[in-house]
C-alpha cells in the first residue's frame, strides 16, 4: 500500500478531500463562510484529479482546465462574500436559517 | 519515482488532509480560514512534486495571496454569534460521517478496480529543455486563447459585481461634492454690494 504514488493513490488523495468537503457542508450548514470554505475544498479535490490526470497521462490540457477552475473559483469566492457582507448589514446574522425572505 | 518523492507525497497529503478535517471541525472561523491556508500550502506542494509547477505556484499566489486574505477580511469584519452557528454541529455529524464514508468507499472501489495498472508511472508530455510554464503558456495562448480571453472576461464581472453589490449610499454623511466644488463660480459665493450713498 505505501508504495510509489500511482496514478491510484492520487485520485484516492482527491476522493478523501472531496468528502472531508462534503461533511463540512453537512455539518456546518448554519454558518455560511465555512460553507464557503468546505466549496473551496470541494472544488480543491477536484483540481487534484485533473492534475493527477493530467500528469499521468501525459497531457497538458488538464492543468488548462484547473487553470480555469481557478478563476471561476476565484470570481465565485468574491461574489459570495459580497453577497454574505451586504446580507449581514441588513439582517446582522449570517445564519442560513434566516435567509428566508424571498419566501412567499 | 525516486524514495524522496514519494515520502514527500505521503508527507503533504496527511498534512492536506489534517488540515480540511480542522476546516471544517475548528470552533472560530478564524482558525478555519489558517487551516484552510495550510491547506493550499500542501496542495500547491503537491503540485509542484507532481511537475505542475506553475499551477503550484498560482495556488498560492491567487489562494493564499487573493482569496484566503478576503475570506479573513470578511471574518473578521463581521461579529458573528458563534455559538448560534454551531447548533446541529453533533445533530448532523453522523449523517456527514455516512455519507462521506460511503463516498470514499464507492470512489475506491472504482480506483482498485478500474484498470488504471498502466497508468502507474508518470508521462511526460513536454519536449527537453522546456519548462512546465513555457508548455502551458504556449497551449493557453494558441489553442485556449478565446477561453483564456472569456475567463477575463468573468473576473472583470466579479469585479463589478462584488464592488456594486457592497457599495453603499449614506446620505446621511457629510462628503465632499468635488463635482459641485469645481462647477462653483464667484458669483455663487460673492456679492458685490454698493455702500456709497447715493447721490443727490
Amino acid at each position: 500500500m505505501m508504495g510509489t504514488p500511482t496514478l491510484a493513490s492520487w485520485l484516492i488523495l482527491g476522493a478523501l478531500l472531496f468528502s472531508i468537503g462534503v461533511t463540512g457542508i453537512f455539518l456546518n450548514r448554519k454558518n455560511v463562510i465555512i460553507l464557503l470554505m468546505a466549496i473551496e475544498l470541494l472544488l480543491l479535490a477536484v483540481n487534484i484529479n485533473l492534475v493527477a490526470f493530467s500528469r499521468y497521462l501525459g497531457n497538458l490540457q488538464g492543468q488548462i482546465f484547473v487553470f480555469f477552475v481557478l478563476t471561476v473559483a476565484a470570481a465565485e469566492a468574491a461574489i459570495g462574500l459580497a453577497i454574505l457582507v451586504v446580507y449581514f448589514r441588513n439582517r446582522h446574522s449570517i445564519n442560513v436559517d434566516d435567509i428566508d425572505e424571498l419566501r412567499g | 519515482m525516486p524514495l524522496m518523492t514519494t515520502v514527500l507525497f505521503y508527507v503533504f497529503s496527511a498534512i492536506l488532509l489534517g488540515s480540511s478535517v480542522l476546516v471544517i471541525t475548528a470552533r472560530n472561523p478564524v482558525y478555519s480560514a489558517l487551516y484552510l491556508v495550510l491547506a493550499f500550502f500542501s496542495a500547491a506542494a503537491l503540485f509542484l512534486l507532481v511537475g505542475a509547477e506553475f499551477l503550484g505556484l498560482i495556488l498560492v499566489l491567487v489562494y493564499v495571496g487573493a482569496v484566503m486574505v478576503l475570506f479573513l477580511f470578511v471574518v473578521m469584519m463581521l461579529d458573528i454569534n458563534l455559538a448560534q452557528l454551531r447548533e446541529g454541529f453533533l445533530r448532523y455529524l453522523p449523517l456527514g460521517l455516512a455519507v462521506a464514508l460511503l463516498g470514499v468507499l464507492e470512489l475506491s472501489a472504482v480506483f482498485w478496480t478500474a484498470p488504471l495498472g498502466r497508468l502507474g508511472i508518470p508521462a511526460s508530455s513536454l519536449p527537453k529543455g522546456t519548462s512546465n510554464t513555457r508548455a502551458l503558456g504556449t497551449l493557453l495562448y494558441t489553442h485556449y486563447l478565446y477561453p483564456f480571453e472569456i475567463a477575463g472576461v468573468i473576473l472583470l464581472v466579479a469585479i463589478i459585481a462584488a464592488i456594486a453589490l457592497t457599495l453603499r449610499r449614506r446620505p446621511e454623511t457629510r462628503s465632499q461634492a468635488i463635482g459641485e466644488q469645481v462647477a462653483v463660480r464667484a458669483g455663487d459665493r460673492l456679492r458685490l454690494v454698493d455702500l456709497r450713498e447715493p447721490q443727490k
